[in-house]
């Protein structure tokens, strides 16, 4: 290949104002009205909060480059602080302590962001699987957080926004759609902006990033507290608006690679890529269960489901890392020729 | 008031002219003469009485060098004989055992490495250290980052001032890119490309914020003889317009013969010559350590 | 003023010890792989799991006890050639952290696997020692953790031995100094790298038979590799003595933290006290006690 081609490689941004405002419309004033209550309860619900939790993730692990195995835990702070800010504090409204909530987690992640300052590659995973470990415990540990609640279960508390009930579930469906909507714009503006572009530096040469003057300390700090913000709030939508209970038994190991295979399927360094890879893992599960019985009838039990599961998920990560390390994202977009790869390929 | 032209090599392309820049810091060095024959001036680099050693292996010994403002400077040497290392200690990444660097008079133990950009130090790498995940645009761009003073929200929300800061960037950003003729891939990967045109982006990088000091490890290594006078070129209109001081690592003797005003050589970690280029190449120790007898026929690649 | 049990403490650390040893075992299993193509091979855990399970499900088939281990070691082997050409081949030249998110995927698929073939039922595994305490000086030691510390001292023995005297065990030293160097003087990797996912193979019978047997074999045996990585950590990642040495102060300090602090903080620490060591650790001496430094050339 001699000659440079002049085909142009524009940036992972939303490709143009069109395809977002489709989606808008669809997911905002469609979907309501033909999704039934099982789609929204079972489907819909749990897909936004791991989109959520995949875009504060990318953020971190696929734009900033640190890896970290512990993003379960912060989905688990956010809950649990949202629970009891809304518990505790009288009148305050259950925006603010959501925000509250995730402002706890940005700070439970600035510091067990800290070994990152010196730690890198799976050194850093292990370092937050530590996080993994001692959250878990933390909060099974102290009745405080469950408000000593005996069985260690609550209720997640009623979704009365200014005075609103978003407690049906079309409500919660719009309450958790807006919440992401909102955050996900967010997280795309700082990801197209200079911070960014800083984050991708550490990420790719973390020695030239200091040295030309990126921020270095600074920006890995910063993308632990973004990223584990933004996972606080999905924790909030997990059990506010999806599960309707607070437990620590659902914020897992299992769970915090749930929401890494989600990112490395769907996509790293993208921003829709975490929608992508969640949408496959929500509906693959029932895909899986639906052909399964289909073909094994009675022999196809929940325990084979479960293992089975398993296989193809693992299957699908690794097949991902060998045929397509960019994920979803790069399959869907190769097609139409507009789309910025973590692994550019040589032209020329 | 300063109007930059940048003429292209091949004398086939016209003398451009660009609007004032934003630039970082007054150019006062802008009257700085270029004659590097003027050694009264004091230096505005000076390494003094620096070693540096690695686990038991001596990598520098007690070396001396002292740069010129506007200088283009060349360290050569063997493999192995430190010159990496001692582009490492400038640029603050390795911390000398003993001896220190002088920045403008201020001395120091060892420099800031997070603070070489504010200091005014700008280098390239010799295993090249793009960002392969950011197009040449956005690696330019964030050569000028530490510049910045909008914070994350201010950025993300759009408030005038974040604003402003990344119009400024992408126009500097595109006049660099401009001027090294990068300006067909400014919107690539720069991971995609050649490697060339990457060690090209490299070097706009560095230059985007107009540094007092480049530092050059090698940036000709791997090149065709068209690149390599090519580059040279860039390196040489950067000193001429800018007043950048340059210090450069390089293998090709040709390059270095007709590039720098001054030479040091280093072996086995010690500097055993330094002066012009005539005298380099006429110095015996240089001759057996490093450079051979000239053949008659020898022709030096014309920069 | 009540004086300071010594008796129990010992009692404590003998347990710490000896449970370290078990650690240790797997964390072996972890260096092999690292120290000859620097994967950290995540699905060790999951590999443990599936020798154990082989092994008793054979046996409760009916297949007598030898024949199934030999049987066990073959499909072992099997397995691990086959993981290598299948997912780390392809993977060859890429950084690290896409090897290890690899060899994640890879620990599902191993998992799940092992139970759909076998069943998700617990099994107990028999290996003919009676896990009866006996008294030593005064202290209780369990004679199971003894048997294994034999094994496990057997298994280090035999592989320095290997890999100090023997030409395949050269070869292997050579693969993980230089790969380069190595396919320079005409060494074959491929094969060597299916050798080396044997042994480990081999390791992980060994660990998954000791384990399954000191807790019943069932899904949480492959969740030893997180109790493995604070111990590699602490040994360094391409030491075999590292794990030897990190799994015995693992072993023991979290054992004598849960028994002596664990009061304070209303127990269970022990899930989370070795990673709190590991990072202690990483943040003082990253490449651990014994495994090697490495130099960053830019």
């Amino acid at each position: 290949m001699a000659a440079i081609t002049s085909q142009p490689v524009v940036s992972a941004k939303f490709p143009g104002w069109i395809a977002p405002l489709v989606i808008l419309v669809f997911t905002f004033g469609i979907v309501p009205f033909i999704g039934s209550s099982y789609l929204i309860e079972a489907l819909l619900l749990p897909f936004l909060a791991l989109s959520l939790a995949g875009v504060g993730l990318n953020l971190l692990t696929g734009y900033a480059g640190q890896v970290s195995l512990g993003s379960a835990a912060f989905m688990a702070v956010g809950a649990f602080a949202a629970f009891n800010f809304n518990l505790r504090v009288e009148g305050l409204p259950l925006l603010v302590s959501i925000a509250l909530a995730g402002g706890i987690a940005a700070a439970v992640g600035i510091v067990f962001g800290l070994p990152s300052l010196r730690l890198r590659g799976f050194y850093l995973a292990v370092s937050t699987l530590a996080a993994q470990f001692f959250v878990q415990w933390a909060l099974t540990k102290f009745g405080w957080f469950s408000n000593d609640n005996p069985s260690g279960v609550i209720d997640a508390p009623k979704l009365t926004i200014a005075g609103i009930d978003f407690d049906s579930s079309t409500g919660r469906y719009y309450f958790a759609l807006i919440v992401v909507t909102a955050l996900t714009f967010f997280a795309w503006r700082v990801a197209s902006s200079q911070t960014g572009r800083n984050f991708i530096a550490i990420r790719d040469n973390e020695t030239a990033a200091r040295i030309i003057g990126v921020p270095v300390l600074r920006t890995k700090l910063l993308a632990f507290a973004l990223s584990s913000f933004i996972i606080g709030v999905a924790g909030v939508l997990w059990a506010f608006a999806y599960l309707r209970t607070v437990e620590p038994a659902g914020f897992n190991l299992d769970r915090s690679f749930q929401i890494l295979f989600i990112i490395i399927i769907g996509g790293l360094a993208t921003i829709r890529g975490a929608f992508l890879g969640a949408a496959l893992m929500v509906v693959f599960p029932v895909v899986l269960s639906r052909v399964g019985s289909f073909l094994l009838g009675d022999l196809f039990d929940s325990g084979m489901l479960d293992m089975s599961q398993r296989i193809v998920i693992g299957a699908l990560i690794i097949a991902f890392l060998i045929l397509e390390p960019d994920g979803l994202a790069a399959l869907g977009r190769r097609l139409t020729g507009r789309f910025r790869p973590n692994t550019p390929e040589p032209v020329g | 008031m300063v109007n930059a032209h940048y003429t292209a090599l091949d004398e086939t392309s016209a003398v451009r002219e660009y609007s004032p820049l934003p630039v970082s810091r007054p150019s006062t060095r802008r009257v700085a003469n270029v004659d590097s024959n003027a050694l009264s001036q004091p230096p505005i680099l000076a390494l003094a009485g620096i070693t540096l050693s690695f686990g038991g292996v001596t990598a520098i010994a007690n070396v001396d060098l002292a740069v010129q403002p506007g200088e283009i400077r060349a360290v050569i040497g063997p493999n192995g004989a430190g010159k990496s290392s001692l582009i490492n200690v400038i640029s603050g990444q390795y911390r000398p055992d003993a001896g220190n660097v002088s920045l403008n008079g201020k001395t120091y133990k060892q420099l800031p490495a997070q603070k070489a950009a504010r200091l005014g130090i700008a280098r390239t790498f010799q295993n090249l250290a793009l960002f392969k995940g950011l197009t040449v645009l956005e690696n330019v761009m964030t050569g000028l980052t530490f510049q910045r003073r909008s914070t994350f929200i201010g950025q993300a929300f759009g408030s005038p001032r974040a604003r402003r800061e990344e119009r400024e960037a992408r126009e500097r950003a595109l006049q660099i890119i401009d001027f090294l003729r990068l300006g067909h891939v400014h919107d690539r990967l720069a991971g995609s490309l050649p490697y060339g045109l990457q060690k090209r982006v490299e070097l706009a990088r560095a230059l985007a914020p107009d540094p007092q000091i480049l530092l050059l490890d090698e940036p000709m290594a791997g090149m065709t003889a068209t690149e390599k006078q090519e580059m040279a070129g860039f390196v040489r209109a950067a000193r001429q317009d800018y007043g950048t001081t340059i210090i450069l690592i390089e293998h090709d003797i040709g390059v270095v013969m007709g590039l720098s005003d001054r030479i040091a050589v280093l072996d086995y970690g010690r500097k055993i010559a330094d002066g012009t280029p005539a005298e380099v190449r006429a110095d015996q120790a240089v001759i057996d350590a490093y450079l051979g007898v000239a053949r008659e026929d020898h022709e030096e690649a014309d920069v | 003023m009540e004086s300071f049990d010594y008796l129990f403490f010992l009692e404590v650390l003998t347990g710490g010890l000896l449970s370290g040893v078990m650690y240790s075992l797997v964390a072996i299993g972890f260096v092999l792989i690292y120290k000859t193509s620097g994967v950290l091979n995540f699905a060790q855990g999951a590999l443990l799991l599936f020798a154990a399970l082989t092994f008793v499900s054979l046996v409760e088939r009916g297949v007598p006890f030898y024949l199934a281990l030999v049987l066990t070691f073959a499909i072992m082997v099997l397995l691990g050639i086959g993981i290598e050409r299948a997912v780390l081949r392809p993977l060859v030249n890429k950084p690290p952290i896409t090897l290890f998110m690899a060899t994640l995927g890879l620990s599902y698929v191993v998992e799940g696997a092992a139970q759909l073939l076998w069943g998700t039922q617990v099994h107990a595994l028999e290996l003919g020692i009676e896990d009866v305490p006996f008294k030593f000086y005064g202290v209780f030691i369990s004679q199971f953790d003894l048997f294994a510390s034999a094994v496990a001292a057997l298994m280090v023995i035999g592989l320095t031995l290997f890999f100090r005297y023997t030409r395949i065990g050269l070869t292997f030293r050579a693969v993980a100094d230089d790969q380069f160097a190595a396919l320079a003087v005409g060494l074959r990797l491929p094969r060597i790298w299916a050798t080396v996912w044997a042994t480990s193979g081999l390791v992980a019978l060994v660990a998954g038979l000791l384990w399954g047997a000191r807790s019943g074999v069932q899904f949480s045996l492959s969740l030893v590799v997180l109790k493995a990585l604070p111990v590699l950590v602490l040994g360094g990642f391409d030491s075999i003595a590292g794990a030897i040495v990190g799994g015995l102060l693992i072993g023991a300090s979290e054992k004598l933290a849960e028994v002596y602090i664990g009061e304070y903080f209303g127990g269970g620490i022990e899930g989370w006290f070795a990673y709190a060591i590991a990072l202690v650790f990483l943040l003082i001496r990253p490449s651990g006690l014994f495994g090697q430094k490495l130099v960053e050339r830019v």
